[in-house]
């Protein structure tokens, strides 16, 4: 049974902000596959491909054979703890601040024995789950996780520093109009979230779903149009200080291709998609990447709603999947830019969303609830690249196995 | 003539002739007309920083500017509608220069559009008018004060699911100020059409008929109510663009001072 946190106490204002601290960051080469697997909440080590060997830590040759073929691919995550033992002293500034800390050396079914981070919840013995999961360097570790954790197991303080989780943080939704606003508060709201701010452009052009977002508890809507400049800063002046996860669910969409496509239509899709995302991240990203170890709800994440045409065009779509894709590259640019202060940015890439600009589309389709489903489950989790839906999922697979055969598939013309 | 000029300058000075301003402050959160998504949009006003006295300009400020022709208290041009697609002169670049400068008569429909937020001005209110104040002079504005630039927010284009509903002209109002040989039609709301104008036959009256006759148009016009209904004069030029449908501007009005 873990503790459940408690909600946390207002700031002290005579105390200084605790400056964020980083576990060691350095990795190998090899190494930073584990990162990778961590960030779609994957688990998945090194394979020999000649001797069928599973290894870790992850290294350039196999530790059987000293074969260099060696493939990253899932893995079995059960495992049985060998030995446990407390931390109480460190001269690493980041575990400084965290102690006491709980390893130990589990016995993975897949083969090899590691040392990594406890779930409080297992002892000696017990049977475990592994997981990897990004620490707040960005790079992947292992955590031996309880079989059946506890309903509070998220609440673990080794959990909760490798995790978004929204219990009791604050949140800006930054689009109230998306389709996605609603479910996504709702969500929230069920997953502990404290506050949720939700960003209204135009409040002079009137909007069907107002009046039941501002009759939710704990939600209130403030001014925030992502494609304008003085208006991102005075939010961000404002609340830019207490937002620990932003949502940014803005999003300007339009049919059209290239060539009949429409250059003022695209032109405002990479206003508010990629320029709103710039603007979005001048004003909230400094005071969030100050405030990621600021106590229990400290800053933690930065989600990106993205189509899935970031990775690969639909053909219908031209424009607007070029916005994406140069929303992607901006994404991918602050994740370098947070990565000091490990704020972690999340992008979700989705499938066609069942609303009215993809209404003549066949399914399947991502029902705004579903993606925000998946949305809070990816910052309970702790995740970086995360797939809403089959379509979205499909490509994402597609994408990382051949990038190449992804887009002459989209381009058509194949049987 | 410059007897003229200098009495105008004198009356200016002494207080004997005021300018008031029509014209609402260009701001990135004043409505812009909004129209079914899949059609084109009305660019709204957005200002970018290019530099405050700092790195990107030790000693200067200066910005961007991001609008449509028609964002903000603007003027229509004939070309700006299909019925006036043809008209000679018809974009703000080609309008003769005298066009801008002219007489004004104002026609105040407040209580109506106070009581009725789809309130019309008709050819009887345009008659009533006119036994009061004798008949619309030829090469005039005409404009329809509604005091609807008070309105503030979403009161302002007033959308419901039925779209927006504000004052405006009915064909045959405008028909009879066409007859009248008007230079343009303004108002204080979004367009000059109503805006319920598209069930009108023709949809959009005061567009498609006044551009149709190679008139020009003034919207989002405000401080009417400081205007009297005859006697005051018009300054309302357009920004030069070439092959411009219209233009953001500064409108002003001469009308007599109160001074003695």
């Amino acid at each position: 049974m873990t503790n459940p946190l408690p909600v946390p106490a207002p700031k002290d204002p005579q105390k200084r902000t605790v400056v964020p601290t980083l576990p060691p960051v350095k990795r190998s080469r090899a190494a930073l596959g584990l990162g990778i697997a961590a960030a779609r909440g994957q688990f998945a080590l090194q394979h020999c491909v000649d001797c069928g060997a599973v290894q870790y830590p992850p290294r350039d040759a196999c530790c059987k054979c000293l074969s260099v073929a060696l493939e990253w691919r899932l893995t079995d995550p059960a495992a049985q703890v060998l030995a446990q033992t407390t931390i109480r002293v460190s001269p690493d500034p980041y575990f400084r601040e965290r102690l006491p800390w709980r390893m130990g050396s589990v016995q993975l079914a897949a083969g090899p024995v590691v040392v990594c981070h406890l779930h409080g919840e297992v002892a000696r013995g017990d049977g475990v789950r592994m997981a990897l999961k990004l620490d707040k360097a960005g790079q992947g570790v292992m955590v031996a996780l309880p079989l059946k954790g506890s309903e509070t197991m998220q609440d673990d303080p080794t959990l909760r520093a490798m995790s978004c989780d929204p219990k009791h943080r604050r949140v800006l939704i930054t689009d109230a109009r998306s389709p996605l606003a609603q479910p996504l508060a709702e969500a929230l709201q069920r997953a502990g979230a404290t506050a949720i701010f939700l960003g209204e452009a135009e409040s002079w052009r009137r909007w069907e779903g107002r009046e039941a977002l501002a009759a939710m508890e704990n939600v209130v809507l403030m001014p925030l149009d992502v494609t304008d400049t003085a208006s991102v800063a005075r939010l961000a002046a404002e609340i830019g200080g207490k937002v620990d996860i932003l949502i940014n669910t803005a999003q300007f969409i339009r049919p059209g291709g290239v060539v009949a496509g429409d250059t003022v239509f695209a032109r405002d899709g990479l206003e508010t998609n990629v320029l709103g995302l710039m603007r979005l991240a001048q004003g909230f990203g400094p005071a969030m990447c100050a405030r990621t170890a600021d106590g229990a709800n400290a800053a933690v994440a930065w989600v990106n709603i993205l189509s899935v045409q970031a990775l690969a065009p639909d053909m219908g779509f031209g424009g607007f999947a070029a916005s994406q894709a140069a929303a992607r590259s901006v994404a991918q640019t602050m994740r370098g830019e947070f990565s000091a202060s490990g704020l972690r940015v999340m992008n979700v890439y989705t499938g066609p969303v069942d609303d009215a600009w993809h209404q003549p589309l066949p399914p399947p389709k991502v029902s705004p609830k579903a993606l925000a489903r998946t949305v809070i489950d990816g910052l309970v989790d702790g995740l970086e690249e995360v797939a809403c839906g089959d379509i979205a999922t499909d490509a994402l697979d597609r994408w990382l196995s051949d990038p190449a055969l992804l887009e002459r598939e989209t381009r058509g013309g194949h049987s | 003539m410059s007897d003229a000029i200098t009495g105008l300058a004198a009356a200016l000075a002494g207080g004997q002739a005021r300018i008031v301003d029509l014209t609402h402050t260009l701001d990135a959160d004043f409505p812009v007309i909004v129209l079914p998504p899949e059609f084109g949009q009305c660019a709204r006003f957005r200002m970018e920083e290019v530099s405050a006295y700092d790195h990107r300009g030790p000693a200067w400020k200066w910005h961007n500017l991001t609008l449509n022709e028609h964002t903000g208290t603007h003027f229509d041009a004939p070309i700006h509608w299909i019925s006036g697609k043809d008209v000679p002169a018809g974009a703000v670049d080609e309008i003769p220069v005298e066009a801008f400068v002219g007489p004004v008569v104002v026609i105040d429909c407040s209580d109506g559009a106070a009581r009725d937020d789809d309130f019309e001005l008709t050819p009887d209110i345009i008659t009533a008018w006119e036994d009061q104040h004798g008949k619309i002079p030829s090469g005039v504005w005409v404009l329809m004060r509604s005091d609807w630039s008070r309105r503030r927010g979403a009161d302002y284009l007033n959308m419901r699911e039925d779209g927006p509903h504000s004052p405006g002209p009915t064909p045959a109002a405008i028909s009879l100020l066409l007859e009248r040989g008007i230079r343009g039609f303004g108002t204080e709301t979004v367009g000059t059409d109503a805006g319920q104008g598209m069930h009108y036959d023709p949809p959009y009256p005061a567009h498609y008929l006044l551009h149709g006759a190679g008139k020009y148009g003034l919207q989002c016009l405000c401080n009417l109510d400081q205007l009297p209904p005859t006697g005051a004069m018009l300054i309302a030029p357009p920004l030069k663009i070439k092959g411009g449908t219209g233009s953001p501007l500064r409108v002003l009005a001469l009308i007599t001072g109160d001074i003695e």
